[in-house]
């Protein structure tokens, strides 16, 4: 009856190897590395740039574990720190000719020193929180009334240019709050307006409403527009943050939206609270200007003459400098969108989106320089930078497209440049912190020791008290233990310090089950059974049980998790897994090596679950108990 | 090695009175502690700002609060963290300064009270991390370093109160659910209320002390809420099965045996967590200290009361073997002997 088929020890020879494999990552130390990211939202990471960090680096002779592309950034990893700091030099030489104006930012860091099989097969060590690590963190409020305005301030134009194209005569159109007032001074009209409205503005609800004698329409955003607008901004926002970040350098920034308007950012490794604030803070502006394209102005961009009075001089990311009018037609406020997309010859185009005063100014602009160029330029850290200068073909309105000789990642990368400019809300700082590196490396040794210690005194304690179970228990704690390391390691969920507290009192838990079960082994020994018998019962009976406990601790895990933010999401992660895995170790797993030592024996005389304590028959407690039992039967 | 040799079934219910006006008098106590001192929330829940700082020699507290009450901080806190060396400063929030200003201020001012000055100061680890930070320098030596800093706002704080109180209620209302739908509603509301007894003394606890109640200890709370509803799942598990098991035994009785029969699993159980707790309390440090106090509470009061307040309850809550063990309707008499016989 104790015997397990040879599945079931497959399976859990699989669940081994897989456990250890995956954990193994966590036994390399960090080894240095250096991090090349941009500095500029215009300039884009590829494979190119990879092999001129490679070039560079053959260069200067120093051979790298690898050089790679992961992300934003590449990453190059080395022997030791000596190598780290000359590689660095020889990249930011090759990199950045001018040290004063960076096109990329150059960064020590640390990387995995595990090989890159493991890599490969997506085993990656934990991903240790801020508290382990030490870093700063920021959680950032957005400003969604801000972002709900902007957006009711763009209706309100595009409502006047509406009603104008359309001969409806209204008495004034104005913005209250998040919400749209146009008054009239006749009801027919205000009928006429709403069946326009209607049928040409989407996400708009428009009740009627009357003031005195006046007549109104108020137009609101429907919610679900409402909360498009929301999460559109939230989006852009958490985009330009990933922007702006890389120019720390950092190896591995966190910015992740929570709950509705909030958004966290993590920033490993980094101290320098001030200057984090700046960079994150700092905003970025788009403006458009004419191109100058007269021949003073061609001289100037071949360097044969002075740049013409009122225009500067620019560089356009591909096709050199540019030379533009100082006078700006519009600025990134007015532009409410842009989106790659496919104009009418199915040619990749970005489709841009500008509010109703933009539409104006555009309009009028447009059609005084047809076959001219407009330059779209954006401005960071004070310099200015042409993003792309189409030539103008017609007249232009509220919906533009620049389209021709771009592909469909070009486009995407336009399009995402003209947005990731600004914020599309503001945000605040509501909460952040500081961890110190030293502190980090405090709290690991410190969770390390619980981890340890709690699971030394345990197993002791069970070896004395239960002897080969005992012992069979500690091995199954063990497998516990390899499994959540494992698990954790698979799903990279963020490892702090509550949660190697997790992992401490996990086994503190896990031993519960097996605990049970041998008191039940014991029992069912202690009442008579044969010991193959009381064996299998005890783990029969004792399954209910643990399975009862494990619930109501889930229960309380789950509630963590769904509630918890921060330290307490970390724990409620590895409480709840650790309470799964512990139900595959401490019963499938300890059943096979009980099935594996004592199954094949036929006549079991006696198991080495410690001394089982029968009462002596004369005992008057085992009379009673006796007589009861007989009762029952 | 056996620890628990118990001949015949132990009279805990005999006891049950006194044991539950035990239990109800410490339940009062804490919350009278609770309602008289209140709990000491960190700054996680309050809002507020926490530096914490090191010194290179043991640092004189009354002189650090002096400093930062002088920039005009009232309700300042200074603590020693760990060790004499290390000092955890505690600002609440106050209106029109902006928190992150604050603590660039008060390290600042604590640098100029120990003659030193504020440098950025750029660095790479020994295993090759650049790090760019503020020091406190003196000529010769950095009298102080800057560990941790944390500032919370005040929104974020009592939204991070309304989330543990909805967790609480979740984990309550679950328990209460699955004792009803596993057992009978007289055993959820038993260990309910004998497990909330339990977080309510805890929490009692750490108004007495005056400890601070942080997240991490909030989640402490409620794992061991889950984690000691299992001691009286396992009990009542026991009593249903003696209640099918043993006809004639009077509740009280078969209680009695439930307990019994589970006590040595329930000690070494609590024992074994126990351990690991112990551990986190001495290798953990001062961050996991109330962490690990709070479960210790818990695993003490947890075998209390799963054994005399949820059993009690139950039982003045007047369960019967009905309630528990289905009787297939018989329409013969139980006594018969014949019953039942075909011919």
């Amino acid at each position: 009856m104790n015997r397990y088929p040879l599945w079931k020890y497959l399976i859990l020879v699989v669940a081994f190897l897989i456990g250890a494999l995956y954990s193994l990552p966590n036994l390399f130390p960090e080894a240095p590395a250096v991090q090349v990211s941009s500095s500029k939202v215009t300039v884009k990471i590829d494979d190119a740039l990879v092999d001129r960090v490679n070039g560079a680096l053959t260069a200067a002779k120093i051979t790298p574990d690898f050089v790679k592309l992961d992300g934003n950034s590449i990453k190059a990893r080395f022997g030791d720190t000596d190598t780290q700091i000359k590689a660095k030099d020889a990249i930011n030489a090759a990199l950045n000719p001018d040290p004063k104006e960076p096109t990329y930012i150059v960064a020590l860091n640390l990387l995995s020193s595990s090989p890159q099989w493991l890599t490969k097969i997506h085993a990656f060590p934990m991903y240790l929180g801020l508290d382990l690590r030490g870093g700063v963190y920021f959680l950032l409020q957005v400003d969604m009334k801000a972002a709900l305005t902007k957006k009711a301030e763009a209706l309100t134009g595009d409502v006047r240019t509406l009603l104008r194209d359309k001969n409806v005569r209204h008495a004034g159109i104005s913005r209250e709050g998040n919400t749209v007032r146009i008054a009239f001074r006749e009801a027919d009209t205000r009928k006429a307006a709403e069946d326009v409205l209607n049928a040409q503005i989407a996400d708009v609800i428009w009740t009627e409403a009357a003031d005195g004698e006046n007549l109104a329409l108020v137009g609101a955003l429907k919610p679900q527009a409402e909360k498009a607008v929301q999460d559109a901004a939230l989006k852009q926002n958490i985009t330009t943050l990933h922007n702006r970040v890389n120019e720390l350098g950092t190896s591995e920034p966190v910015i992740q939206q929570q709950g509705a308007d909030r958004i966290v950012v993590q920033l490993p490794g980094v101290q320098d609270t001030a200057r984090a604030k700046d960079i994150i803070g700092r905003t970025a502006t788009l403006e458009m200007r004419m191109v100058d394209d007269s021949a003073e102005a061609q001289a100037a961009i071949t360097g044969a003459g002075p740049v013409p009075f009122g225009d500067e001089r620019y560089m356009d990311r591909t096709y050199g400098p540019i030379i533009v009018k100082r006078q700006v037609v519009l600025t990134g406020d007015n532009l409410n969108d842009a989106q790659p997309g496919f104009d009418e010859n199915h040619q990749p185009s970005v489709n841009l989106t500008v509010d109703a005063k933009g539409a104006r100014i555009i309009k009028d602009v447009s059609r005084e320089n047809i076959g001219k160029r407009l330059a779209i330029l954006l401005f960071e850290k004070g310099k200015g930078e042409v993003v792309t200068a189409p030539r103008i073909n017609g007249e232009l309105g509220a919906n533009f497209r620049i389209s021709g000789a771009m592909g469909v990642q070009e486009a995407a990368d336009t399009a995402l440049l003209l947005r990731a400019g600004s914020l599309a809300a503001p945000m605040d700082f509501i909460a952040e912190s500081t961890i110190g590196p030293s502190l980090g490396a405090e709290n690991i040794a410190k969770g390390i020791h619980s981890v340890i210690g709690g699971f030394l005194a345990v197993a002791a304690f069970m070896c004395i008290y239960y002897m080969l179970f005992g012992l069979i228990s500690a091995l199954a704690l063990a497998f516990n233990l390899l499994l959540v390391v494992a698990v954790l390691s698979m799903l990279q969920a963020t490892l702090s310090l509550p949660g190697m507290a997790a992992i401490a009192l996990v086994l503190g838990m896990a031993i519960d089950a097996n605990v049970l079960i041998n008191e039940r082994i014991r029992e069912e020994l202690r009442g008579g059974a044969a010991p193959q018998a009381a064996i299998n019962l005890g783990y029969e009976r004792a399954f209910a049980t643990i399975l009862d406990s494990n619930v109501t601790t889930l229960i309380a895990g789950i509630a963590l998790l769904a509630f918890g933010s921060g330290p307490v999401k970390g724990f409620a992660v590895v409480h709840c897994l650790g309470i799964l895995t512990s139900m595959f170790s401490s019963v499938v797993f300890s059943r096979a090596l009980v099935n594996l030592w004592y199954g094949r024996q036929k006549k079991l005389k006696s198991v080495s679950i410690g001394q089982v304590w029968k009462p002596a028959p004369d005992a008057p407690g085992a009379a009673d108990a006796a007589a009861a039992l007989k009762e029952a039967e | 090695m056996e620890l628990f040799r118990i001949k015949r079934d132990l009279p805990f219910m005999k006891y049950a009175l006194i044991l539950n006006a035990i239990s109800f008098i410490t339940f009062a106590a804490a919350v009278f502690f609770l309602f008289t001192r209140g709990l000491h929330f960190s700054i996680e829940f309050k809002g507020g700002t926490e530096i914490q700082v090191q010194y290179a020699q043991a640092a004189d507290l009354e002189k650090t609060r002096t400093i930062v009450e002088k920039m005009g901080f009232t309700d300042v806190q200074a603590q020693n963290f760990g060790s004499a060396r290390d000092v955890v400063i505690r600002v609440p929030i106050k209106p029109g300064v902006k928190q992150s200003d604050s603590a660039a201020d008060v390290f600042a001012a604590l640098c100029t009270a120990e003659t030193g000055t504020v440098q950025q100061h750029e660095s790479v680890s020994d295993k090759g991390e650049a790090i760019s930070k503020k020091v406190c320098v003196t000529a010769s030596a950095e009298p102080l370093s800057l560990k941790s800093f944390d500032a919370v706002g005040p929104a974020v704080g009592s939204e991070l109160a309304w989330d543990g109180a909805k967790a609480m209620i979740f984990v309550v209302v679950g328990i209460v659910i699955y004792l009803a739908i596993r057992f009978e509603w007289k055993f959820g509301v038993a260990g309910i209320i004998a497990n909330l007894h339990d977080v309510v003394i805890i929490l009692g606890f750490f108004a007495f002390f005056q400890w601070e109640f942080s997240l991490t200890v909030l989640a402490a709370v409620l794992a061991v809420l889950g984690y000691s509803v299992n001691e009286s799942v396992v009990i009542f598990d026991r009593v249903r099965e003696a209640f099918r098991k043993y006809r004639k035994l009077t509740t009280p009785q078969v209680i009695d045996h439930a307990i019994t029969s589970t006590i040595s699993r329930t000690i070494i159980t609590h024992g074994c967590t126990q351990l690991v707790v112990v551990s986190m309390l001495l290798f953990g440090g001062p961050t996991l200290h109330y962490f690990a106090m709070a479960l210790t509470i818990g695993i003490c009061f947890g075998i209390y009361s799963s054994v005399f307040v949820a059993a009690a309850i139950a039982m003045w809550l007047g369960v019967k073997r009905e309630d528990l063990v289905k009787v297939p309707l018989s329409k013969d008499d139980p006594n018969d002997p014949n019953a039942g016989a075909v011919v």
